[in-house]
């Protein structure tokens, strides 16, 4: 915790950054929350600990924090991702963000260029770990009849208050679905079936695009497990299309191209 | 006297291939089940997966999803877009107990007209085994009709 606080100290007055966004002190003392700080005083309000998971990088292409200047940000493995993703998708310029890469140990790895930070990430283990694999496993193995109660309990709890598309770094479509109401395409209201469109709807627009951060699931207030249907349908893009967003700045989008042949063995 | 169970399918088809296989169809004067209503779209490049959760909750029992051979469609490669939504929204479907039975995909060319016949008759046959669709959540403020025919 002191190295990065003695490091986002030299980033800062060294003037090489404006801001550095890390995680400070929440509402209670199990919560964190962003922290952008911008001075000494607010360096020395930096932690880092086991409940710093919410994913930072969301931060990075709002336009008011843009503002602030040169950015710095605490990352773990998911941030690192998402600035892949981010670049692959033309969203940050090269060299436009130092990265402090903080592994568990506390090892803090400076990275600034996309090629650092893909280097970085080659170097991690990838893939689902044994009990995602196994989550997703239990739930293809029950029948229909019970995987659609899972799934129908599931949604029929969301409230509809999007704070998982807010939490969600890769949710960045300046005018979202939901906010077209010329036709109302998914109904505001916390309807059953608007509930289902809603929950599809954002994990199909996130097909091959989704870095695995788990932040939806975190800010969900009602714990609706939609990182199942994301990692789902990332563990599809990758198996059907080899799409592995969030490690390449380069990747080419999974939905917006094709081989002459895909597989459609289920096609008449 | 109950009628026998009516089952209600919605066939999205493009334009060009599908449609106009339809229509040949009907030009050939081949008789096939009425159970279907046709949504004609430009491409099935153009057919978002949220239509098909849209009929589902209108009241349809079943899905037929149809359009050009790969290679054939006629704005070069919608059709290739839209077999890789397909790919993923179907497995998106089965992870989450919609009955992958009640969803159809074709591709019908517009020299197919016995081909769309034999399709829409197995699927409706299909369906309606399966039974109305009663588990998937409806649009809010839509009557559920119920019909007896004599």
């Amino acid at each position: 915790m002191e190295a990065l606080r003695t490091k986002a100290r030299e980033l800062l007055e060294s003037g090489a950054v404006k801001v550095v966004i890390g995680y400070g002190a929440g509402s209670d003392p199990q919560r964190v929350r962003a922290l952008f700080a911008r001075t000494a005083d607010q360096v020395g309000q930096l932690v880092w600990d086991h409940r710093c998971r919410q994913n930072l990088a969301a931060y990075l292409i709002k336009p008011d924090v843009k503002a602030l200047g040169r950015m710095a940000i605490v990352a773990r493995p998911a941030t690192l991702r998402t600035i892949m993703q981010y670049a692959a998708e033309n969203q940050l310029a090269n060299d436009s963000i130092v990265l402090l890469a903080v592994t568990d140990d506390g090892q803090i790895a400076e990275l600034t260029s996309f090629a650092a930070i893909e280097e970085h990430l080659a170097a991690l283990p990838r893939g689902l770990t044994p009990e995602q694999q196994q989550e997703l496993d239990k739930i293809e193995k029950m029948s229909l009849d019970e995987r659609w109660a899972f799934w129908s309990a599931e949604v029929g709890r969301c409230i509809k208050c999007y704070a998982c598309r807010a939490a969600c770094p890769l949710c960045y479509c300046h005018r979202c679905i939901t906010d077209v109401n010329q036709p109302q395409w998914i109904p505001i209201a916390s309807d059953p079936l608007g509930n289902l469109e809603w929950n599809v709807v954002r994990a199909m627009h996130l097909a091959g695009r989704c870095v695995d951060c788990g932040s939806c699931a975190d800010a969900c207030p009602e714990g609706i497990r939609i990182d199942l249907l994301n990692r789902l349908l990332g563990r599809e893009a990758l198996t059907q299309f080899g799409a592995e967003p969030g490690y390449s700045p380069r990747k080419e989008y999974a939905l917006s191209s094709f081989k002459p042949d895909d597989k459609e063995e289920f096609i008449r | 006297m109950v009628a026998e169970f009516q089952p209600k399918v919605v066939a999205f088809v493009c334009n060009w291939c599908t449609y106009a296989g339809a229509d040949l169809t009907g030009t050939s004067r081949i008789k096939y089940s009425p159970n279907v209503r046709m949504v004609r779209l430009p491409c099935t490049g153009r057919i978002d997966f949220m239509l098909l959760l849209q009929a589902f909750g209108q009241g349809a029992d079943g899905i037929i999803v149809s359009g050009c051979h790969p290679g054939d469609c006629h704005y070069t490669s919608g059709n290739f877009h839209a077999r890789r939504r397909w790919i993923l929204f179907r497995r998106l479907l089965d992870f989450m107990g919609v009955d992958l039975r009640r969803v159809h995909f074709a591709w019908v060319s517009a020299a197919e007209g016995a081909k769309w016949a034999e399709l829409v008759n197995s699927v409706v046959d299909e369906v309606g085994k399966l039974g109305p669709y009663e588990t998937f959540p409806r649009r809010l403020g839509r009557r559920q009709e119920a019909v007896e025919v004599a």
